[in-house]
């Protein structure tokens, strides 16, 4: 009689679970995906190309690159104070700190886009002063940049907060008895220390500045070739039954997600394995 | 570089780490602050690094007559070795050591093969020549001990600081290294500071040991002096075991455990309660009775080791512990049960004393 370890289940239950794996992961992600692409393709690559001929598609990437190229940094900074105050410092509140930090990922991104409209839209707070002005923030980029920082603030800081809070002030406090100063500090052992975390934070986060939809949406005002990101775009095209297009310029969020998740899990093998940087990864978004 | 604190006092929130130190390090010697866990010793050496700032109404900081107090700690070139040496992950062992040389300002920085010598004769100092590309997760713990000592001493500081230095490593390697940094501190003379909570440590490696407890400085002095004449009950009991009895002064003589023992320290107090402290090796076994010594019976024999440690109970149940050589050991045929005259051939007597008098 042969004994099997008293944690290892019979074979046909692994089965049975690797299955009902395999067939989730077919039914909602890889058929949606190759989806994406054959119906982008369906008339050829002519047609495929085509799409990204008109006007309103182009301007509607640009936007979405302008946002990330605001968004990402914005948070790059915010993420790093934040972490460097939560983990370094002791000060009163504190925990609310953190627990607003992850607000954004609480609430829906509809009510993110409706916030921005209740204090600048025309009848909000500022509405009033900005009209006086002569600015513009909702139905306006600015509107779109704010509304994509809000949703994505959470995601550099939440990567950094506990590996910096597990590092202690230690390193630092060598480097300044080796006569460096804050700068040299900061640049030479706290930035690297953090490094891969960093990326991994910025990976994430320009996925989702890019992808964002539903609070882009709120504010944005769909005005064509003007405040359409490329997910509003989709929307749009998808919506005057110009299928190809639509799934042509879908096909690009589509790479950018897969672009994003091998950049990831080269990121978490390097944190995991890379003797520069023992640290664990964060919490897997 | 001598340094001295005057009153110095730290706390946090309502726990006060330091009260009131006031201290003398000497010039070219190692010293050790020698304490349980939270007497502040660990407090004071980075008020010193100036990793941390004193309490208002704290006296200078000086090194030498330099008062160091207002000064940042960039500025006062201290060396500092962090318990878990808080190397640079990222980077090499060369670029750790090179690491205080490089972030100079341009106009002090060593050209690039005034770095290299230095680093790789450091390197040679702590014996690590060969290990100058690696990294410090593929060091050992003594070894990254060594590279973290290596890279406070680049900076050429005025004084050494160690926290803990031997605390993370395994006994043997400890104890290695002990013998080592006394031999590097004979070559390289820099007044040197370690915060330890190991006695023997402490004693083993210092010139000077400063016993500290509760933010206080207890004794300070040269290990023979606090070894052998400790100042207080608290060095008498944080520096080895020792045995504490209860007794009374009285007409110039020390009574404790049914003994009468003439005493110089009795003779000078008035009569009343006193504390009677004597070390294991300090007793010695007798068959005989004599009149200053006091029966007890064995009821514990540990005699692997150097000495041999006897558990003993005098009358009134009360026990205590005796070292003896293994000789005498053969000699009496000492066995559980058997019964003997113990005879103190040293003891300190603190009067004062009971229970509530500051028991430990």
């Amino acid at each position: 009689m042969s004994l099997r370890p008293a944690t290892a289940e019979p074979r046909w239950l692994r089965t049975l679970l690797l299955a009902v794996t395999l067939l989730f992961l077919a039914a909602f992600l890889v058929t949606p995906l190759v989806a994406v692409f054959t119906e982008a393709l369906r008339k050829g690559a002519g047609a495929y190309f085509a799409g990204f001929h008109d006007p309103a598609v182009r301007a509607a990437i640009r936007l979405t690159l302008l946002t990330a190229v605001i968004a990402v940094p914005v948070n790059v900074v915010f993420g790093l104070a934040a972490a460097w105050a939560v983990a370094k410092f002791e000060f009163p509140g504190k925990s609310l700190l953190t627990t607003l930090i992850d607000l954004p990922l609480a609430v829906s991104p509809v009510v993110s886009g409706l916030i921005y409209v209740l204090v600048f839209g025309l009848n909000g707070w500022l509405g009033p002063w900005l009209k006086a002005h002569d600015l513009q923030v909702i139905f306006a980029v600015p509107g779109i940049v704010l509304a994509t920082v809000f949703v994505t603030l959470p995601f550099v800081a939440r990567e950094l907060i506990p590996l910096m809070q597990e590092q202690g002030t230690e390193d630092e406090e060598s480097a300044l008895t080796l006569g460096a100063s804050g700068w040299q500090t900061f640049w030479r052992v706290t930035l690297p220390n953090v490094r891969w975390a960093l990326l991994y934070g910025v990976i994430l986060c320009n996925a989702r500045a890019m992808g964002e939809f539903g609070a882009v949406s709120v504010v944005s005002g769909h005005i064509r070739g003007k405040t359409n990101t490329v997910p509003l775009q989709v929307e749009i095209l998808y919506n005057e039954y110009n299928f190809v297009a639509a799934f042509a310029v879908a096909s690009l969020l589509a790479m950018l997600a897969l672009v994003t998740l091998a950049a990831k899990s080269f990121i978490e093998w390097r944190m995991t394995s890379a003797p520069a940087s023992p640290a664990v990864p964060g919490d897997p978004t | 570089m001598s340094i001295t604190v005057e009153n110095i006092s730290k706390s946090y929130g309502t726990f006060q780490a330091l009260r009131g130190v006031s201290l003398d390090i000497p010039d070219s010697k190692i010293t050790a602050l020698l304490g349980p866990s939270g007497s502040g010793k660990t407090t004071l050496l980075r008020i010193i690094a100036g990793l941390e700032t004193p309490d208002d109404g704290s006296g200078p900081i000086r090194f030498h007559h330099e008062d160091v107090a207002g000064r940042r700690v960039q500025e006062r070139r201290v060396g500092f070795v962090f318990q878990h040496y808080a190397l640079f992950k990222h980077m090499t062992v060369f670029e750790n050591v090179a690491f205080g040389l490089r972030v100079r300002p341009k106009h002090e920085r060593p050209a690039n093969e005034v770095i290299d010598r230095k680093v790789h004769e450091l390197l040679g100092l702590v014996q690590l020549d060969g290990m100058a590309h690696r990294f410090p997760s593929q060091l050992s713990g003594g070894q990254r001990q060594r590279v973290a000592l290596a890279r406070a001493l680049a900076v050429e500081p005025r004084v050494l600081l160690l926290d803990e230095p031997f605390g993370a490593l395994d006994a043997r390697v400890r104890k290695q290294l002990r013998a080592w940094l006394r031999r590097l501190h004979d070559e390289i003379a820099i007044t040197t500071i370690f915060v330890t909570h190991d006695q023997d440590e402490a004693l083993e490696v210092a010139d000077r040991v400063v016993v500290m407890n509760e933010g206080r400085v207890e004794q300070a002095g040269a290990p023979e002096e606090v070894f052998h004449d400790p100042a207080t009950e608290f060095v008498m009991n944080f520096l080895g075991h020792v045995n504490v009895f209860d007794g009374r002064i009285e007409d110039g003589k020390v009574t404790f455990a049914s003994v009468q023992i003439e005493h110089p320290a009795a003779a000078e107090s008035e009569s009343g309660p006193a504390r009677v402290f004597i070390r294991p090796h300090e007793l010695s076994l007798h068959l005989l009775p004599r009149s200053d010594s006091l029966p007890a019976t064995v009821t514990g024999i540990h005699a692997a080791g150097p000495a041999v440690r006897l558990t003993l109970a005098a009358e009134g149940e009360h026990t205590f512990s005796a070292d003896i050589s293994q000789d005498v050991y053969r000699a009496l045929k000492v066995s559980v049960g058997g019964r003997f005259w113990v005879l103190p051939k040293d003891l300190r007597v603190f009067p004062g004393g009971g229970p509530d008098a500051g028991r430990l």
